[in-house]
């Protein structure tokens, strides 16, 4: 049975989709089954990163409303054989979603995959909120800044107080990923570190991914980093995110000074 | 050590009204109203009256048309309670009753600080994060852990919090000018002790960070360091 995770931040721009990408390649690369669904309706950009934009036949509003199997609306990636996308409706909107066609969507996922990564959209309104509803664990997205920060712990509340399982009185596990971290701008005290950060949100950090141009080429490659160039420095930091989901344990080291040297261990375990 | 900015009060309060429970059949009740009226003409002059329908099965009409009668006898209806939301028509507030026990607290000065009930304070074993609002009208709030930025606590009493307080605290927001704030570490939005607020800017540079307590001075909030 998968795990379900949900990506989400609050504010928009942070590197959601991006990561999903990264993270749903490379844990497919190491040849776990996995599928990652795009929630963003109406705004939908997983598809593009996925580079399956032109392979879009059904989506997850056809399988929410019944009009499409899962069987036909999942689109399996060229690239590698166990990765698969569910796509979001561009031309609908976020109340075509339901709370049981999510559900069930979900529920029949599970049997097929090891990885079910749901890209949420910015904001807390219904499309974050249905996007997280299901989920066993989440992965709050947040850059090294204030508003991005701010966000996020409000994303927090949220997972602890409206998802499936919180109403259940389970706790919800959620990991801190910290993107588009700037080593430069870090040490001369331009962005938050990352203490400040772990002191706001108070959650496991999974991992930093630094900023890079690599991530950008990517995108408008249609390939998630982590395939397109997998020696890059943010490629091998969402490898070492994606062992740690696994359950290994692979050091986390901040990113330093002169492009992306992984040198300094950080005193810090993973999650 | 303070600056002490108050521009405006907001608080709750509980006050006296004279509740009116009218009876069926409505109109011998009326005509009861207007013997006593006959008998003493200012009985409800100047008097802040409530009127009680809460065992009255009345129609939305019948309701208005007592508004209107009782107001033809310039008796000056402040709100009404136990009234079918359907029959509320904005003229007047539905009120619902609160408890008057909380205020006397003040009045008693020979219980110490410490002596509100246990169970009437609240505990919050978690971060308290953006967006969340924790009201307790009835006590102390601790929190174990962190007011973040964008979160607000609001308390009738005290507010203790063992951690970073970024977001905004009111403390004795029913009315206690001796409840308190304490924390771990001076981040804060906004504090106020029964009204009297202040903000992140009010608060001196050498206080930001620091492990202090707040509580209510003559002319104002005072903050000091516990360290």
């Amino acid at each position: 049975m998968a795990h379900v995770l949900v990506v989400t931040s609050g504010k928009g721009g942070v590197g959601k989709t991006t990561s999903t990408a990264a993270l749903g390649a490379a844990l497919a690369r190491g040849g776990e089954r996995v599928a990652v669904v795009d929630f963003d309706v109406g705004l939908r950009n997983l598809d593009l990163l996925m580079g399956a934009e032109r392979r879009v036949v059904y989506d997850l509003i056809h399988v929410v409303q019944g009009t499409a199997k899962l069987t036909q609306a999942l689109i399996r990636d060229k690239r590698i054989d166990s990765l698969f996308l569910l796509a979001a409706s561009q031309t609908r909107d976020k109340d075509s979603l339901t709370e049981d066609g999510v559900e069930r969507v979900i529920r029949e996922l599970r049997p097929f995959f090891d990885w079910v990564i749901c890209d949420s959209p910015a904001g807390i309104e219904r499309g974050a909120s249905l996007a997280m509803r299901y989920a066993d664990a989440a992965i709050v997205v947040a850059n090294p800044e204030v508003s991005s920060v701010r966000d996020s712990d409000r994303i927090i509340g949220l997972l602890d107080s409206t998802t499936a399982k919180a109403r259940h009185g389970e706790p919800m596990d959620k990991f801190l990923l910290l993107t588009r971290y700037d080593p430069i701008r870090a040490e001369r005290g331009e962005m938050l570190g990352v203490e400040d950060v772990l002191d706001i949100l108070c959650i496991p950090l999974l991992g930093i991914i630094p900023e890079s141009r690599e991530v950008l080429n990517a995108s408008n490659m249609g390939t998630p980093v982590t395939l397109s160039n997998p020696e890059s420095a943010p490629a091998r930091a969402y490898d070492d995110v994606a062992r740690r989901l696994k359950g290994e344990s692979v050091p986390l080291v901040v990113p330093r000074d002169k492009s992306g040297l992984f040198n300094k261990l950080f005193g810090r375990r993973a999650a | 050590m303070t600056t002490k900015r108050t521009s405006f009060k907001f608080r709750g309060g509980t006050f006296h009204a004279l509740v009116v429970k009218p009876e069926t059949p409505i109109d011998a009740w009326l005509t009861d109203i207007d013997k006593l009226l006959a008998r003493s003409h200012g009985f409800f002059t100047g008097k802040s009256v409530v009127i009680d329908v809460s065992d009255l099965p009345l129609s939305k009409d019948a309701f208005l048309g007592l508004l209107d009668e009782l107001s033809k006898r310039d008796i000056r209806i402040l709100g009404v309670e136990g009234a079918d939301p359907s029959c509320i028509d904005g003229r007047i507030p539905s009120l619902t009753r609160g408890k008057t026990a909380e205020p006397k607290q003040e009045a008693a000065p020979e219980i110490a600080t410490s002596a509100p009930a246990p169970a009437s304070s609240f505990l919050i074993d978690a971060p308290v994060r953006s967006g969340q609002q924790i009201i307790h009208p009835h006590g102390d709030v601790t929190v174990i852990g962190s007011v973040a930025s964008g979160a607000e606590i609001v308390a009738a009493g005290s507010v203790h919090v063992y951690g970073a307080l970024r977001g905004r605290v009111l403390a004795g927001a029913y009315g206690n000018e001796r409840a308190r704030i304490f924390c771990r570490k001076l981040q804060a939005e906004l504090m106020a002790i029964d009204g009297h607020y202040v903000m992140a800017d009010d608060i001196e540079p050498h206080l930001r960070e620091a492990c202090i307590q707040a509580w209510l001075a003559k002319d104002g909030l005072e903050i000091t360091t516990m360290d």
